[in-house]
C-alpha cells in the first residue's frame, strides 16, 4: 500500500463494504478513481464474472499494477465473490505473482538446469556482488530488482537472462554485470 | 466450411507460393538475438535486389538447432535446403545477394549432419516449414483433413481404436497407453466431459512443448479436438506456463483463426460436433504439472495435488470426466489418424512405439531439439547427433527426465531410449529433457540442485515432501560443506526412501531420484567429502532411530 495514502484505501473499502450484495455492477468504481481497476473490472467482465478465471483476471493485474497490492486483491475477490483469503491464497502460492512493487528494471537470471550447469549460478553471484541485494530483491534506489527463473524454455541458448523483459542470449557474469551497470548509471 | 473449402483453400494458398523461400526462424530462442530485426532485414534486402517476384521470406517455428541461432533456411535454389547458421541482422543483404551467387561469409550448417540426418520427425514435421501465425499455412500442407476425416468418417470408437493399435504412449513422462486413457473417459458416465491439453512444461532443460507450441500451434488443436470427437467432449482447455508469452500468442492467433474458418467452434464440417477451446496461463508451479493440481489450477485454485482415485476420466475438471493428456501427445493424434495406427505402431521398440522429441542441452556440442524414433541408443543421440563435449572435455553423465528423473552415466550410454529400459537405469524418459554433463560437473552439487529445485516447488500439501525435501536438502549442503559423516548419508538414504513411499503425487515421490542415481553411480563423490565419525560407526543406522 505504498502509493495509496490511508484516506484512499479505506475509502475503497467503504466502497466495497457499501454494497455487499450489489450486482458485479458498471457503477461500482474504486475509491481512488485509478483508472487501472475499470479496466480489470472491464477485464472480469469478459470472463463474465467466473471465479474459475481468477489466474486469468490476477496476471492482468499484475500487468496492470505491476504487482499486486492489498487493494487490488480485495477488489478481485469482491467482484468475482470470493473470499480475499482465498484470492490471497492463490496469489501467494504461485511463484509469478508478486506482492511487492518491482524496480525500474527487472533482471531475470534463469537457473534451469542447462543454464546452471552453463554457469548460471556465476551469474547470479556476479549481480549480487555488484548490487548487494539478493534474488527476489530490489536495490534501495529502486533501480534493479534481481530474480530468478526456474527455466524459461530457452536451453537451446544457456545461460539465458531476461532483462526488462527481453531474452539475451549465452550471457557471461561480465555481460550481465556491465548492462545491471548501466541501469544503476555507474 | 466443408472439405471442398479446405481444399480449395490449400490449392489457392499453394498456387501463391514463390520459387525461392527463406524462411526465417521466429521462435523463442532464435527471437532473443533479433530475429525479428532479421526477417526484416532480409525483406527489405530482397525489395531493394528486386528479387521479390522469385523469393518469399517466411516466418517459420523452430528448426531444431538452437545452439546455432538465429537461423536462415533457404528452398528452392538447390536440390537441398540450405542453412545458415549465427545470423546477424546486418548479414541479411549479403545472404539475399548469395541467392544471385554473391559472396555471403555467413556460416553455412550442413544438412546432412547426423543432428539432422538421423531424426524421424513426426510431431516437429511442420517446425521450421510453415508460419506459425498462417492457418492457410497449415491447411496447405493437409492441416485439419484428419479432423475432417474422423468427424465424416468414423465413429468415436473407432478414432479410439486406432490411437490403441498405435501404441501411443503419454508423452509427459509417466507413458500411460493413450488408448486406454481415452477410451476409459469415453466411457465414463456424464454428459458434460473436458479436455485439458497439459503445457505446463516445467522442467527444467526441457522445451520441447514450447517449440511445438510455437512451431506448430493449429496441429495441437486439430489433436484436442480429434480427442474430443472420440471421447464425446465439447470443451477444452489449454494449459500454458506464463514464462511461454510467445506460444500463448501464438496459440491466441490460431484459435481465433481456426474459429474464423470454422474449424473450432459449433458445427464443424457442419456436422453436429462442437468444441472450443480456452487458453489457460499457469502462474509459475512446477507441481501444475501433476494432473490433479493441473485441473485445480485451470479451476482457479491453489495447485495442490489430491488423492487419487477418482482419477481425472471418472472425476476431473469440475467434478466431470476428463482427458488430460500433454501437448506432445497430441500433436501425435494427426499423424495416426493420417496413416494409421499400425504405421505408427511400426516405429520405434516393442513397448514403446512411434517417436520422442528431445532438448539436448548442458555441456554438448549440438545444442537443439531433436526427433527420434524410441529405442534409438544414448550414444547416437549424445555422441553423434549432439557431438559430445565441447572443449575436448569427457561426457561424464546425461540427466533425463527433470527433477524426477536421474542422471544415466557415461557407460550406459548404450542403453536404448524406451520407458522401460530407462526406468531401469533409475531415471525415467520424463517430457524429454536430457542436460548432458562433463567431467567438470560436481554429482552432489546437481543432485542439491535438483533438492533445492523439489524444495521450492513442494506445494506443501503433504507432510513427506514439505518437510523431507527441505531435511534432505540441509544433508546435501552439510555433505558439500565437508561437515557429514556416514551417518548423514545413511540418514539422506533413509529419507531417500521415505519420501518416495510415502508421499501424494508424483512430484514428492520422484523428488529422491536425482539423489538415488548419483548415489548409485557416482557414491565416491559422496564419500569423498565425509568426515569421519567422532563416535565411531554404528553398526545399523536404522536401528537407533527406531528405538
Amino acid at each position: 500500500m505504498k502509493n495509496a495514502d490511508a484516506d484512499t484505501y479505506m475509502s475503497a473499502i467503504l466502497t466495497i463494504a457499501e454494497k455487499p450484495t450489489a450486482k458485479p455492477a458498471a457503477d461500482l468504481k474504486h475509491g481512488s478513481g485509478d483508472k487501472r481497476f475499470k479496466i480489470l473490472e472491464v477485464h472480469m467482465k469478459k470472463h463474465q464474472f467466473k471465479q474459475d478465471a481468477l489466474i486469468e483476471v490476477l496476471h492482468k493485474a499484475q500487468e496492470l499494477f505491476g504487482y499486486l497490492e492489498d487493494d487490488v486483491l480485495l477488489f478481485v475477490a469482491h467482484h468475482l465473490k470470493l473470499p480475499p483469503s482465498r484470492v490471497y491464497g492463490v496469489a501467494t502460492f504461485y511463484h509469478f505473482f508478486t506482492l511487492k512493487p518491482q524496480g525500474e528494471h527487472t533482471c531475470v537470471v534463469c537457473l534451469g538446469t542447462a543454464c546452471y550447469v552453463k554457469g548460471a549460478d556465476k551469474v547470479v553471484a556476479a549481480v549480487e556482488q555488484l548490487t548487494k541485494i539478493k534474488p527476489g530483491e530490489t536495490t534501495p534506489d529502486n533501480k534493479v530488482s534481481l530474480l530468478t527463473a526456474r527455466c524459461i524454455g530457452a536451453c537451446g541458448i544457456a545461460p539465458a537472462v531476461t532483462y526488462d523483459g527481453q531474452v539475451a542470449a549465452k550471457q557471461t557474469p561480465e555481460a550481465t554485470v556491465a548492462r545491471v551497470k548501466s541501469w544503476m548509471g555507474i | 466450411m466443408q472439405i471442398e473449402d479446405l481444399k480449395a483453400l490449400a490449392e489457392k494458398h499453394k498456387s501463391s507460393r514463390k520459387k525461392i523461400t527463406m524462411r526465417a526462424c521466429m521462435s523463442a530462442g532464435c527471437m532473443s538475438s533479433r530475429a525479428d530485426v532479421i526477417k526484416k532485414n532480409l525483406e527489405t534486402a530482397v525489395k531493394e535486389q528486386g528479387l521479390e517476384v522469385a523469393v518469399e521470406v517466411r516466418r517459420v517455428g523452430c528448426m531444431g538447432f538452437c545452439g546455432q541461432g538465429p537461423l536462415i533456411g533457404v528452398d528452392g535454389l538447390s536440390a537441398k535446403e540450405k542453412l545458415f547458421e549465427f545470423v546477424k541482422p546486418d548479414d541479411a543483404s549479403a545472404i539475399v545477394g548469395s541467392l544471385k551467387g554473391g559472396k555471403c561469409d555467413v556460416q553455412v550448417g550442413n544438412p546432412d549432419h547426423p543432428f539432422f540426418a538421423k531424426q524421424f520427425k513426426i510431431v516437429r514435421a511442420n517446425g521450421g516449414i510453415i508460419d506459425p501465425e498462417r492457418i492457410d499455412d497449415y491447411i496447405a500442407i493437409g492441416g485439419y483433413t484428419a479432423l475432417h476425416q474422423v468427424l465424416t468418417e468414423m465413429q468415436p470408437a473407432q478414432v479410439v481404436d486406432e490411437v490403441t493399435k498405435s501404441g501411443l504412449r503419454g508423452r509427459g513422462g509417466a507413458g500411460f497407453p493413450t488408448g486406454l486413457k481415452w477410451g476409459t473417459v469415453a466411457k465414463s458416465p456424464g454428459a458434460k466431459k473436458y479436455i485439458i491439453c497439459n503445457g505446463d512444461e516445467g522442467d527444467p532443460g526441457a522445451f520441447m512443448d514450447r517449440s511445438v507450441l510455437e512451431s506448430d500451434p493449429h496441429l495441437v488443436l486439430e489433436g484436442m479436438a480429434i480427442a474430443a470427437y472420440a471421447v464425446g467432449a465439447d470443451q477444452g482447455f489449454l494449459y500454458v506456463r506464463a514464462e511461454y508469452p510467445l506460444a500463448i500468442s501464438r496459440l491466441q492467433t490460431a484459435i481465433k483463426q481456426a474459429k474464423q474458418l470454422g474449424l473450432l467452434g459449433s458445427g464443424i464440417f457442419e456436422t453436429p460436433f462442437n468444441f472450443n477451446v480456452d487458453i489457460r496461463i499457469g502462474a509459475g508451479a512446477f507441481v501444475c504439472g501433476e494432473e490433479t493440481a493441473l485441473m485445480a489450477s485451470v479451476e482457479g485454485k491453489r495447485g495442490t495435488p489430491r488423492p487419487r482415485p477418482p482419477f481425472p476420466a471418472a472425476s476431473g475438471l469440475f467434478g466431470c470426466p476428463t482427458l488430460i493428456n500433454n501437448v506432445e501427445t497430441f500433436a501425435n493424434i494427426t499423424a495416426i489418424i493420417n496413416r494409421g495406427g499400425e504405421w505408427y505402431a511400426g516405429i520405434g521398440t516393442e513397448k514403446s512405439k512411434g517417436t520422442k522429441v528431445f532438448a539436448l542441452t548442458g555441456k554438448i556440442s549440438n545444442n537443439g531439439l531433436i526427433e527420434v524414433p524410441m529405442g534409438i541408443p544414448l550414444r547416437q543421440i549424445i555422441m553423434e547427433m549432439g557431438g559430445g563435449a565441447p572443449d575436448g572435455r569427457q561426457v561424464k553423465s546425461v540427466q533425463t527426465g527433470g527433477p524426477s528423473g536421474g542422471c544415466i552415466p557415461a557407460a550406459y550410454l548404450d542403453t536404448p531410449v524406451d520407458y522401460e529400459s530407462l526406468g531401469k537405469l533409475g531415471s525415467i524418459m520424463g517430457s524429454g529433457g536430457m542436460v548432458v554433463m562433463d567431467d567438470t560437473t560436481n554429482m552432489v552439487e546437481i543432485a542439491k540442485f535438483y533438492m533445492e529445485f523439489c524444495k521450492d516447488e513442494s506445494c506443501g500439501k503433504c507432510i513427506p515432501c514439505r518437510a523431507g525435501t527441505a531435511q534432505m536438502e540441509n544433508l546435501l549442503n552439510k555433505i558439500i560443506a565437508r561437515q557429514a559423516t556416514a551417518r548423514d548419508l545413511a540418514k539422506l538414504e533413509e529419507l531417500c526412501d521415505m519420501v518416495k513411499n510415502t508421499s501424494l503425487c508424483g512430484l514428492g515421490q520422484t523428488a529422491p531420484n536425482p539423489v538415488l542415481s548419483t548415489l548409485k553411480y557416482f557414491r565416491s563423490e559422496y564419500e569423498e567429502l565425509l568426515q569421519p565419525d567422532k563416535f565411531g560407526p554404528r553398526a545399523n543406522p536404522t536401528e537407533t532411530v527406531t528405538k
